[in-house]
């Protein structure tokens, strides 16, 4: 038996290719049949309809999900609702995370450098769905947060916040500064490091050099550094915007209940059981993204993943 | 020159650590919440603290099964993504061949994409070709975005690991499977383990592909997810939360240790 076996493998190993293909063969039909196979149907299935009585799904091509999405203009406000949170979530990790990842790959030393980057590493793995219910612990009413802002005098400064129309609301967890606030807090460590490890990445030679050829500190951050750093900040984008582009979680747990395309797509495939609507709205995040992945190649950022 | 960077340096130093405490101290405060005597409320600072609700969270046999479910399903996900990543690396990074490039284009997509597509689309699939629900759904949605895991893990190792022992191997007269298992395996064996445990930290912790392909039945995520919109027992949720943490931590930390000597550490 084994004898068999072996000799097959070293009838394998003088047929290069066929090896090769037995050995991704099984990656590529899980992911040809599983993975690409299912995208496949969910575009197919957002051109099928359903009867508006009797929930049947008709098996037959029309555009009729479509036309249904871009009708209604709540479809609308639902995916700029969802564009704009996402972008501005985007901005502001990337401000953020900016500082931390520049300490970590230019001012850290060899000590504090796999301390920190253990620090950004583990809640980027860690249970995502603890981190969103931690914040609705500190952000209930009778919560930490409240506290805190008593203690310094500032409560009436966050309900000045909450007074503001569109992004206030009743308290912070129903409102969507608090959304925003958890987006970035959930996201940020995806933006930390490709950043980081985009930065350091730079050779000090061309800091040196910078500074030799008479670059100050601010002319070399701009000129050397930053250009250097950008395509990390990309590629920590694809990560943010992508990621709030199709969480559902966050704007159900946190937030006053108006909808993101996440929740649009499970309310439609779900309750209403409308699978081709819910098909057609999974698309557009899917349009989004693949323009913004172009984008994001032409700016360098897959060389920076 | 040094005096120029100071100042920076200060702000640098002040925004990294406020960053640090923004990513921590969240994690923190659920762990303390889990020993409040508060039942009802999320009422700061604490009324007073008890271990009780780890016992009352012990007995509760809901909790039992999502997480035996949730390992179930963690463990045969991690299982087939092993063995599907491990042979596609063997494969990949010696040789050349038209369509490299996407295949790891492939295997980054489920996660790439956001998980609500990958989500309805295996919702869609299933509905389609008429699959009922079951721990096999969950297995083959989880099993389809671990595969990144190990893949990158493996292939990282093996792109590090020198190829003359494998060479030397076949000429000392070793077949291909003794080469494999006494040159390659010992040598990919740590990235290997990483690999699979951060596969199965990702499919314990995965929720909202799971919310579509699960069905009835809860994994220790959905059970959470269910608590924090309808809460019957707000402290056991956050003992559960406790746990969670750890499950997840604990092999993120190991893989971490057991790749640190890797140069391209990446997910």
């Amino acid at each position: 038996m084994t004898n068999t076996f072996d000799k097959f493998l070293t009838f394998l190993f003088y047929r290069k290719s066929l090896a090769l293909f037995l050995l991704l063969a099984p990656l590529l039909i899980w992911l040809g049949v599983v993975y690409l196979g299912s995208l496949f149907t969910l575009l197919i299935q957002s051109f099928f309809s359903i009867d508006s009585f009797s929930g049947v799904i008709k098996r037959e091509f029309t555009l009729e999900s479509y036309y249904d999405l871009f009708r209604q203009s709540t479809n609308w406000d639902i995916i700029i609702r969802t564009s704009t949170m996402a972008f501005t979530v985007t901005l502001v990790s990337a401000i953020i995370a900016f500082p931390i990842a520049y300490f970590m790959a230019m001012n850290a030393g060899p000590k504090l450098k796999p301390i920190l980057y253990l620090g950004v590493m583990l809640p980027l793995w860690s249970s995502y769905l603890v981190k969103v219910y931690s914040w609705k612990l500190i952000m209930a009413k009778e919560g930490i947060l409240t506290w805190c802002l008593e203690r310094l005098g500032l409560l009436h400064v966050l309900d000045a916040i909450l007074a503001l129309p569109v992004i206030g609301g009743s308290s912070l967890s129903f409102s969507y500064i608090g959304m925003f606030l958890v987006f970035v807090y959930i996201w940020l460590p995806y933006m930390i490091l490709p950043i980081q490890a985009s930065l350091e990445r730079i050779p000090k030679s061309l800091l040196e050099a910078s500074s030799d050829l008479g670059g100050g500190p601010t002319q070399t951050f701009r000129k050397v550094i930053l250009p250097l750093a950008f395509p990390g900040v990309v590629a920590g984008s694809i990560f943010t915007f992508s990621l709030t582009l199709g969480d559902y979680i966050i704007p159900t747990i946190i937030g006053n209940s108006s909808y993101f395309i996440g929740m649009a797509v499970y309310t439609h495939q779900g309750t209403a059981g409308n699978i081709p609507l819910a098909a057609a709205f999974s698309v557009v995040p899917i349009v989004i993204m693949m323009v913004y992945l172009s984008i994001a190649k032409r700016l360098g950022a897959f060389d920076a993943l | 020159m040094r005096s120029k960077w100071n100042l920076g340096s200060i702000g640098l130093k002040t925004a990294t650590l406020f960053g640090f405490l923004f990513i921590h101290i969240p994690i923190l405060i659920i762990i303390m919440y889990a020993f409040s005597t508060d039942e009802k409320t999320f009422q700061f600072p604490l009324p007073g603290f008890t271990t009780k609700w780890f016992g009352v969270a012990w007995e509760r046999n809901d909790i039992w099964e999502a997480i035996a479910l949730s390992s179930q399903v963690a463990l045969v996900s991690t299982v087939i993504a092993i063995f599907l990543g491990t042979l596609a690396c063997l494969a990949v990074y010696r040789s050349q061949f038209f369509g490299k490039e996407i295949i790891s284009f492939l295997v980054i997509l489920p996660i790439a994409l956001p998980g609500i597509v990958t989500g309805i689309s295996l919702r869609s699939a299933m509905s389609l070709f008429g699959i009922p629900f079951s721990t096999w759904t969950i297995v083959i949605a989880h099993a389809t975005f671990c595969i990144v895991t190990v893949y990158n893990n493996v292939l990282a190792r093996l792109r590090r690991s020198s190829h003359s022992m494998v060479e030397a191997s076949m000429d000392l007269g070793a077949n291909p499977w003794q080469t494999f298992r006494f040159v390659i395996l010992p040598n990919i064996a740590t990235a290997l383990l990483a690999g699979g445990m951060l596969s199965f930290a990702l499919s314990f912790d995965e929720v909202i592909v799971t919310t579509f392909t699960a069905g009835q039945q809860s994994t220790v995520p959905i059970w959470m997810l269910t608590e924090f919109i309808r809460p019957r027992q707000r402290p056991v949720t956050n003992v559960v939360a406790v746990f969670v943490i750890l499950v997840t931590t604990l092999p993120i930390l190991a893989a971490y240790y057991l790749t640190k000597e890797d140069e391209g550490r990446k997910k």
